[in-house]
Formats: structure tokens, sequence, C-alpha cells
């Protein structure tokens, strides 16, 4: 099993009110931001990172957003070059590249040569979309994302197992010479694992090139509906889908005690969380999302991403912005009660932990800690993870027979009798109810 | 009950299939669509089409038309209509053009003025804006784009074509027009840059600039450098009208299109 720690990096510095006002953290001005804060916060988390790494974590996981207190990263490859030096042991999980909006994926290629060699051979590559808001924040077409995507993406391997120099003369990209000279140390490329929410034409895509998909903490049963999907697709390839092809984001809020824990936890609804990631004139701007997507959200009064929307408009005052606040922390019993916000001691989180291992049976699993925690709240987070949970989910691990990527090479599972095996543990789900 | 007041013809355009939606009779108009569709068959529609067979194709990927996915610019869209009404047998032809769909129509002057007869450009994008920005209709939804495009969402016209709730058709539609729209108009947003340069190439065309004076959506100033640029042409602009004077000023803008076109 691998065992990773994933954070978004946030500038918690900004008013929460500000980001209730627009129901959105993408948009907030950035006249909010301190660069002191911003300075000590971005250091916070590169050390962290570190700890992470000393603890045995197997690897540490970053990923990239634009324009948003959500998320400092902005060019996650900057921090991963930092962590390349910096950390010994640890895979350096990048999740995802954002290809589409990057612009130029040969430069791309080559950053991540360079992360792969400073680190020795520790990258995992991930490529993704980007969130809507991404394509408006780097003026990147959404009609053609998907087709940016394929390309790059091409392109990139292209590049790194190729022998140049060739050219490339694509529908969108164009060069004249592919001969990038720092290539990286895995062969014939790092690894290549794939994030992913709810988009079935992304599942599909990786099980076709084997890659690992990473569900970025969606509730189980509809996670194993698109596992299922990329089993079903896996066969179609010729072999079964197993552990080692998926992975699993959750996030977990560790202390000495469960009442910490619990209150902890709550940080993760800050600013109405990953349900105010963007508006959703931002989250799907125009041909964005298949045919096939749009007609599913026509047919929809809410936007499938914020399930927690508290409220139908946006607040026009300071009286319904604390209402809108009130209502949103309301929501963190049924959060917690789902699973989908798991806090607790060592000893009450590992059984939680186990059954969402049981359910979806991932090889690679990521602990998210995010929300206004403060700095020691967080390191004794990160240390009781890494010391006494992680030994545990080891033995869990071996016990359920969670293969990982680096264990058992994804896609050479043996297919058995022509048909899929399904992949998790559905009726598990509905024993717990 | 009444029938639609025009019927659907299929064309075939290359590979490609081209809806077009005709009524009314006499010689042809052809009528060039904006960035949200074909909004629906208006007043002015209707007093036109006493005395003029109007031509209004439903650009592809937009609503009926299937997406022809090699259409990525302004012009790929001109030469394709260029063919159209060359193999239809409309050249030259009278048009006019509604706010992309005006731009389509100057893109198309540029190239080959003497396929149009006279050229009515109606709150027309296609120039950058010399004071002024286009507004954007990628970060925001339909709805709000739409209801900018008018001083008064209480019009009747208006209320009648977009007011009360959004039905999922309407989403649906909405969301494929913003989608091609963003294909060929995405960068720059709603212009050509070499546009301003070309348009001294078009000569005895005649040629009506329509426009809302306190248009939010197109500036009036890009109607002073089509009207500044295109040898010939007029400026009519009308006051207390936004970016839809075919709705807002219904019957001003009647008896100048009809004045014009003869």
């Amino acid at each position: 099993m691998h065992l990773m720690f994933f954070t978004e990096r946030a500038y918690h510095a900004v008013p929460e009110d500000e980001v209730l006002r627009i129901r959105s953290f993408f948009g907030v001005p950035n006249k909010f931001f301190d660069a002191q804060k911003g300075s000590e916060l971005l250091n916070e988390y590169i050390d962290e990172k570190i700890l992470c790494d000393e603890l045995g974590f197997d690897g540490v996981m970053l990923n990239e957003h634009h324009g948003t207190p959500f998320c400092m990263g902005a060019v996650m490859d900057v921090e991963a070059s930092i962590l390349a030096r910096a950390t010994k042991r640890a895979r350096i999980v990048l999740l995802g590249n954002p290809m589409p909006v990057v612009g130029n994926p040969l430069r791309l290629a080559e950053e991540l040569a360079m992360i792969d060699l400073l680190s020795k051979g520790r990258l995992v590559s991930g490529f993704i979309r980007g969130a809507g808001s991404e394509q408006l924040f780097n003026n990147a077409n959404p009609a053609y994302n998907r087709e940016y995507f394929d390309e790059a993406h091409d392109l990139i391997i292209a590049a790194w197992t190729k022998p140049g120099p060739f050219r490339w003369e694509g529908k969108h990209f164009h060069y004249r010479f592919v001969n990038p000279w720092v290539l990286p140390m895995q062969k014939p490329h790092p690894p290549i694992w794939i994030p992913g929410l709810i988009s079935p034409e992304t599942v599909i895509w990786c099980a076709k090139h084997r890659y690992p998909y990473v569900a970025l903490a969606t509730s189980l049963k509809p996670t194993l509906e698109l596992w299922n999907m990329y089993g079903k697709t896996a066969a179609e390839m010729g072999y079964q889908a197993g552990p080692e092809n998926f992975g699993y984001l959750q996030p977990v809020f560790c202390a000495e005690t469960d009442a910490k824990a619990e209150e902890m936890g709550k940080a993760f609804l800050y600013g109405g969380g990953f349900s105010h990631f963007a508006r959703p004139e931002w989250m799907f701007p125009p041909g964005y999302n298949s045919k096939e997507a749009t007609r599913r959200l026509a047919s929809q009064a809410a936007n499938p991403n914020l399930p927690h929307a508290a409220l139908d408009r946006d607040p026009a005052n300071d009286a319904e912005i604390q209402e809108l606040k009130a209502r949103l922390y309301a929501t963190y019993p049924d959060w917690q009660k789902q699973g989908q916000i798991i806090t607790g001691t060592p000893k009450t989180i590992v059984p939680k932990l186990r059954h969402v291992l049981e359910v979806l049976r991932p090889g690679i699993f990521s602990f998210w800690l995010d929300g206004p925690v403060p700095l020691e709240e967080r390191r004794k987070c990160v240390t009781l993870l890494g010391k006494e949970v992680l030994p545990q989910l080891r033995e869990i691990g071996k016990e359920l027979g969670l293969e990982d990527p680096f264990s058992r090479t994804p896609g050479t599972r043996p297919l058995v009798g022509g048909k899929p095996e399904p992949v998790g543990h559905e009726e598990l789900i509905q024993a717990s109810a | 009950m009444a029938a639609t007041p025009y019927t659907e013809e299929k064309f075939r355009v290359g590979e490609t299939d081209l809806i077009v939606l005709k009524g009314g009779s006499g010689k042809p108009l052809l009528v060039f669509h904006g960035e949200l569709g074909f909004p629906g068959w208006l007043k002015w529609n209707e007093a036109l089409a006493q005395k003029r067979t109007l031509y209004i194709p439903l650009h592809p990927g937009f609503g009926k038309s299937p997406m022809a996915g090699w259409v990525m610019d302004m012009r790929d869209l001109a030469s394709f209509y260029s063919r159209f009404i060359r193999e239809q047998k409309l050249t030259p032809a009278d048009v006019i053009g509604f706010s992309l769909g005006g731009w389509l129509a100057a893109e198309m002057a540029v190239a080959n003025p003497a396929q149009f007869s006279k050229m009515i450009l109606v709150g027309a994008t296609g120039l950058r804006p010399p004071s002024g920005e286009i507004a954007d209709l990628f970060t925001v939804t339909a709805r709000g784009y739409l209801n900018k495009s008018v001083l008064d969402t209480q019009n009747p016209e208006f209320a009648r074509m977009f007011g009360g709730e959004q039905t999922p058709k309407q989403f649906e539609e909405w969301e494929d027009a913003r989608a091609e729209t963003a294909r060929i108009a995405w960068k720059p947003y709603m212009f050509t840059q070499s546009m301003e340069h070309l348009l001294d190439n078009v000569v005895g065309l005649p040629t009506l600039l329509l426009w809302g004076k306190q248009d939010r959506n197109v500036p009036l100033s890009v109607a002073e450098l089509y009207n500044k640029k295109i040898a010939g042409s007029k400026l009519v602009s009308f006051d207390n009208c936004g970016h839809l004077p075919e709705v807002e000023k219904s019957a001003d803008f009647i008896r100048e299109v009809t004045n014009f076109l003869g």
C-alpha cells in the first residue's frame, strides 16, 4: 500500500466572509493577500512535507490551482523541485499538472524530467484537465480542453520516450525541434497517476492507458461506480483492475482526544470548503463539459459539485453572510456521519479508515488535512498519523492484499473467465449504513 | 393553431449539414444570428418577411446544425458561408448580421465585398473597441449576459423570449451556443486583429450600421470605427437603447432596415 499526505496549501488569512460573499474562493480580490503571511504559509507547507518524509510516509502529494486562496500552489513544480532536494525517501506525487492550461507541454516535459532527476527517480507524474476556473485564469479555451489534454499527453510521452529530434505538427501544438536534453531518470518514464472527481470520460481514458485513477474524496458509492466502469474497460483491454489501479483521497483529522479532533475537522468547511471552490459559471465555462455532461446538468437544479450549497443565491448583506456561515457549519455532522470527514485519535480513526479500505480496496491512499488549523495542531496531526496510524494501515493493507502500483504494475493482473470481478465491496457500505 | 412562420430546410455544405430557417416571400435576405443562437421569430422578422424571404442559417454547432470540427476561427466560418451562398446562388446577397453574426458578415465582406449587395451590421463585434470593452460572455451565465444586453428586461418582446424560469432546453441551447462561440471567438475575444486594416477593402458595398447608444455589450466606439473604415457607410444609433435595437427600438429598427433595403 502506498500511503501519502496531501494538503491544498490554502491561504487561510483571507477573511472567510469575503469567500462567502461571492460563494467562491476563485474571484476573491487579491488585495486580501498579505505577502508576509503568504511567505510564512508556503514555508510551513514545505516543512510539513519534509516532516512527512521523516515520519515515513511513502509519498507527498501536491496539486495546482490558479487565482485562488483555496490553494497557494499555483506553480506546483516549484514546490516539487524543492521537495526533490529536501526530502530523502518519499515519492513526490503531482496530481496533477493541468496540461490544457499550461500551454507549453514541451516545457512541462522538461520541468518534470528535472524534478525526476533532482529527486533521483522519485517523481510520480499526474495530469489533469484543470478546473473550469483555471481555464478562465489562464485564458485556455475550454471548448478545446479535452483535445488539449489528449494531445499534450501524447506529446509529453513522446518527448520522454521517442528519440529526438523530431517535429510535432498536431492540431493544437506545433514544435519544430522536439529533443529535450534532460530526460527522466525513471524508464520508460515516471509513473503516471490521474486524479479525478466525476468524469466518466477520464476514468475510461485511464483504464485504456492502464494509469491508476485517484478519486478525490468522492463519496464511497459513486466512487465504486466509477471504479467498476474502469474495471469494465480494463476487462475490454484484457486485464483485471486491482488495488494497484486505484487511489483514494480522504480528509482525516487526528488529535490526542476525539473532542479535539472533532473540533479540528470543522476547519475543513472553512469558507464553504470545496463546495465554494468556484461559482458554477466559472466551474463550467463554455465547452468545458461534454454535451452529455451538459445535458445531465441541464436537468439538475443544483451543481453536482456543490452538494452542500447552503443558499441558492448570493448573500445580499452581512446578516445573510452570517446566516450562510451558520448553515454551512450546521452540515458538519452529516459530513462526519457519511465518513467524508474522518476525525479521531489514532485508536478511533483506524477502524474508520479500515472500513474505507475494505469498501474501496485502493492500493494508494492519501490523507488530506485542510482548513485553518493552527500550525502546532497540524504538526501534531501529521506526527500521530505517521507514528501511530501508518504502521497499522500498512498491516491492514497487507491483510487485505492492497497492492500498490510499485509492487504490481497496473494492468498486469490477469482477467479470469473473461469477465471483470467487482473492484470493491459495495455491500459493506449498506452494511454500515 | 398557428404554424411557425418559417420552415426548416437542411442544406449540404461540403461535408457539413446546415439547417436554415426560411420564412416570408420575395427577394432573399440573409440573416446571421448572434453568439447565443437564433432568438426566435420577432416583430422585425415578421415585418421584413412581408417583402423578403428570410434565410436564417443556424451556424454549425448552434442548435440543430451539427458542429464542423474544422471551423476554429471566424475566417473559417466566413469561408464556409461564402461557399454556401455561392452554391445556393444567393450571391450577391443582402445580409443583416447581429452581434457575432455582424462580425461574420464583416469578415465575409473584407474577403470579397462583391458577395453582398447590401450589408447591415447590428451591434456587431469583430473590431477591437477603440474605447470600452466587449462584454465577456464566458465568465457569466447566458441569462446574465442577455439581461445586460437590454436596458429594460421588462420590455414585452424581451420578456416573451427570455423571461421566466430558464428551461432545461434553453440551458442546453445556450450552452451549445456558448461552446461554439468559444471555439471560434475565445482569443482574441470577439474580434479579428487585422479587421481594422482589411475594412479598407470594403468598397462599393452599401452598409448600414445600427446600434444602441447605450450598448453595454459592444460599445458604440466599435460602430464608429466600422463607420470610419467602410467607405460610404451610414451609422444610425438609437437613444435609450442597448445591444438589441431590433427588440428595444423595434419600430425604428424596422423603418431603418426597410428604407435601407428598399
